[in-house]
């Protein structure tokens, strides 16, 4: 036995054990609409936290992706509802809001990444910056409302959140192939090994002849680009933006990466484990949900004990070994 | 209503006032009206002109109202905006002697910084103000009551009692009641529920306890309730929650009609629209179109107004525009807004 193995058992023995309770707390728990109900929910901070995976692994962190999910659904609802009149086919007018999501993603990511490595600010407050900017873009582009996509439109496109292959909702196949593209990412290139190496100590990568800022950049478009998948099948769900969606979703996303092993302080990262931390989070909410044992107004207090239980498990057992 | 567009009207309302003071002390002096005057009001100079000749001078300079509430940050708080707007447009056409300066604030503490400027840069004569908070607000409010201008408080009553001269406000508790007997009478008296509630506040707590207290006596049994946080993403999760622990019920009652939005898709995802109804609450547009469409999912929806904050506003100005007399206590009802009545609610353009 080594002390990694600990490490990587930590998420997944507090899976297991929210999963047994949920099965004691309600019959309902593990019918087949329950399942796929935490596996499509968890598919948004699931997929948005493989971002800050990156991110985090790198030394960095991005506060911005709740709004920065907020502000592209407004951007694709507006559009989409701006191109019925143009254009007749709603599979062509779906495409491109689609294709518009991933550019503002990426764009946005960039924009967080340049001002991080080039302006020389520290990622907490640029981040925290554009946080308050596409909050309050979203606000004004609702004016204070909320944007509902056109109901035709609606329609047809609700089949990317509702609609299922082999059984299980698309949402949670996306998830699959963001994790797993996310894993090979990091642990099998080049880019990832230099994820790492940023992480652990900047300076000794510089030297090493790594493009410190290049990884940095990267890593937040890298995040931005997964913001823009998570919105993609956000939007069909309730076809609507405001200023109220996706808030803390970004200490949603990072509470899974740190429950899932890796380093808040950077160095290391594991997709893996930010997969079963986002679906902590979610088995968590479902399962208050599926009781009245804990009066409501405690629902936050077992959410912060079952996290801060869940990185125990997971720190404590590997402290132990040492 | 955004930064810009609230600089705006500042910009405007001070360049009109110091418009007419000149347009009027050029009259008063005798002199022919100067160049200044082309870009005063016509109606201002028409009324200017005629006090003249009535040779009686009440007070010349337009009264002023302030109006003070929260930004834009939800849906509610728009549709607060939409109406403020609204009727500050219909009162200053009608009333050419009154105007409205309408700010909007992000915090508490803006707002008392709005109330220190409508008292300094606009000499408000009276003020409407939906509080952001009411505890630390109480202060701010009351001093500006103190240099004798005319309160009027919404929604949010003040901490401490006898500041307001008038105040305007919805009925959480017979929001509840309303609902609550709705829900009892269409299913007999017989049924099973699920409640979903906002956020652990006040607001809520009276709204429940309403709901609850209608219920009494009846054969209703709540299944459970749990916070949805007046959101969509929040009413979708936990309905479908409900949706997998209770094979059968009969009503939901939502509360807010954002939450219902979340409602009615996870009842549509888990194909369950024939067995129940959902009733929320507040008037958003949205919920109001599909009573009046005779939407079997939303029969009914239960008011709780934004536009409460027009209420408020004509009744000051009627302060100023009449000799009726408006002090006192204005609670308004939550009516059950059904088929029948849907076009009465519906504001197609507000964006609430």
């Amino acid at each position: 036995m080594t002390k990694i193995d600990f490490k990587t058992a930590g998420p997944f023995i507090a899976l297991v054990a929210l999963f047994i309770l949920g099965i004691f707390v309600n019959d309902a728990f593990l019918s087949a609409g329950n399942v796929s109900n935490i596996l499509a929910r968890s598919s948004f901070i699931g997929i948005v936290a493989i971002g800050a995976t990156f991110v985090i692994t790198t030394g960095g962190i991005d506060l911005s992706v709740g709004s920065m999910a907020a502000f592209i659904s407004g951007c694709m609802i507006l559009l989409m509802n701006a191109l019925m009149a143009t254009i007749d086919s709603l599979v062509t007018i779906i495409f491109l809001a689609i294709v518009a999501s991933a550019a503002i993603g990426g764009l946005a990511g960039m924009i967080n990444g340049l001002l991080t490595t080039k302006a020389k600010i520290e990622a907490f407050i640029v981040t925290l910056g554009t946080m308050g900017i596409y909050r309050s873009l979203v606000t004004y582009m609702a004016d204070g409302g909320t944007l509902s996509l056109n109901f035709t439109l609606g329609d047809v496109y609700s089949e990317v959140y509702y609609g299922t292959l082999f059984g299980l909702p698309y949402p949670v196949w996306v998830f699959l192939a963001v994790a797993v593209i996310g894993y090979v990412l990091l642990n099998m290139t080049v880019f990832g090994r230099h994820c790492f190496a940023v992480g652990s100590n900047e300076s000794v990568a510089h030297y090493s002849a790594i493009n410190v800022d290049r990884v940095k950049t990267a890593t937040y478009i890298l995040q931005g680009l997964c913001v823009s998948i998570a919105t993609i099948i956000y939007v069909p769900r309730l076809g609507s933006a405001s200023g109220q969606t996706g808030i803390l979703w970004e200490l949603e996303a990072i509470a899974a990466v740190i429950i899932g092993g890796t380093m808040l302080k950077g160095g290391y990262g594991r997709i893996g484990g930010t997969v079963v931390g986002a679906l902590i989070l979610t088995l968590i909410g479902n399962i208050l949900n599926l009781t009245d044992a804990v009066s409501n107004y405690l629902n936050g207090a077992v959410q912060g004990v079952i996290v801060i239980v869940a990185v125990y498990l997971q720190r404590g057992a590997w402290r132990a070994k040492d | 209503m955004t930064n810009n567009e609230m600089k705006a009207v500042r910009a405007h309302s001070a360049s009109g006032s110091l418009g007419e003071i000149l347009c009027l002390s050029s009259l008063f002096a005798g002199t022919v009206i100067n160049t200044v005057c082309k870009f005063a009001k016509h109606s201002i100079l028409t009324l200017a002109a005629s006090s003249l000749l009535l040779a009686v001078a009440p007070t010349l300079r337009a009264q002023t109202i302030g109006v003070s509430i929260p930004a834009a940050t939800h849906g509610w708080a728009g549709g607060l905006n939409f109406h403020a707007e609204q009727t500050k447009a219909r009162l200053e056409a009608a009333n050419p002697g009154l105007k409205v300066v309408l700010v909007t604030a992000n915090s508490a503490s803006e707002q008392a910084n709005d109330l220190e400027d409508l008292v300094a840069i606009h000499r408000m004569d009276a003020l409407v103000i939906l509080p952001f908070e009411s505890a630390p607000l109480t202060g701010p409010v009351r001093n500006t009551k103190r240099r004798g201008v005319f309160v009027t408080v919404v929604d949010r009553g003040l901490s401490e009692p006898g500041i307001h001269d008038v105040y305007v406000a919805g009925n959480n508790a017979e929001m509840g009641r309303v609902s609550g007997e709705y829900i009892k009478e269409r299913l007999d008296g017989n049924g099973k529920i699920v409640v979903l509630r906002g956020m652990p506040t006040v607001i809520d707590e009276q709204r429940f306890d309403g709901f609850m207290l209608a219920l009494e006596g009846s054969n209703i049994e709540v299944l459970d309730d749990q916070y949805a946080n007046w959101n969509r993403d929040d009413g979708f999760t936990v309905m479908q929650d409900f949706l997998s622990r209770f094979s059968e019920i009969d009503a939901v009652w939502a509360q807010d009609d954002d939450i219902a939005i979340g409602v009615i898709q996870a009842v549509r995802q888990a194909r369950r629209q024939e067995e129940l109804f959902i009733v929320g609450g507040g008037g958003m547009k949205d919920i109001v179109k599909r009573v009046l469409d005779g939407d079997e999912l939303t029969p009914v929806d239960v008011l709780y107004p934004p536009s409460m904050i027009s209420t408020a506003m004509e009744l000051t100005a009627l302060k100023f525009i009449s000799d009726t007399p408006i002090e006192g206590e204005y609670i308004l009802g939550s009516p059950l807004i059904t088929r029948e009545n849907a076009e009465d609610y519906y504001f197609p353009d507000s964006p609430f």
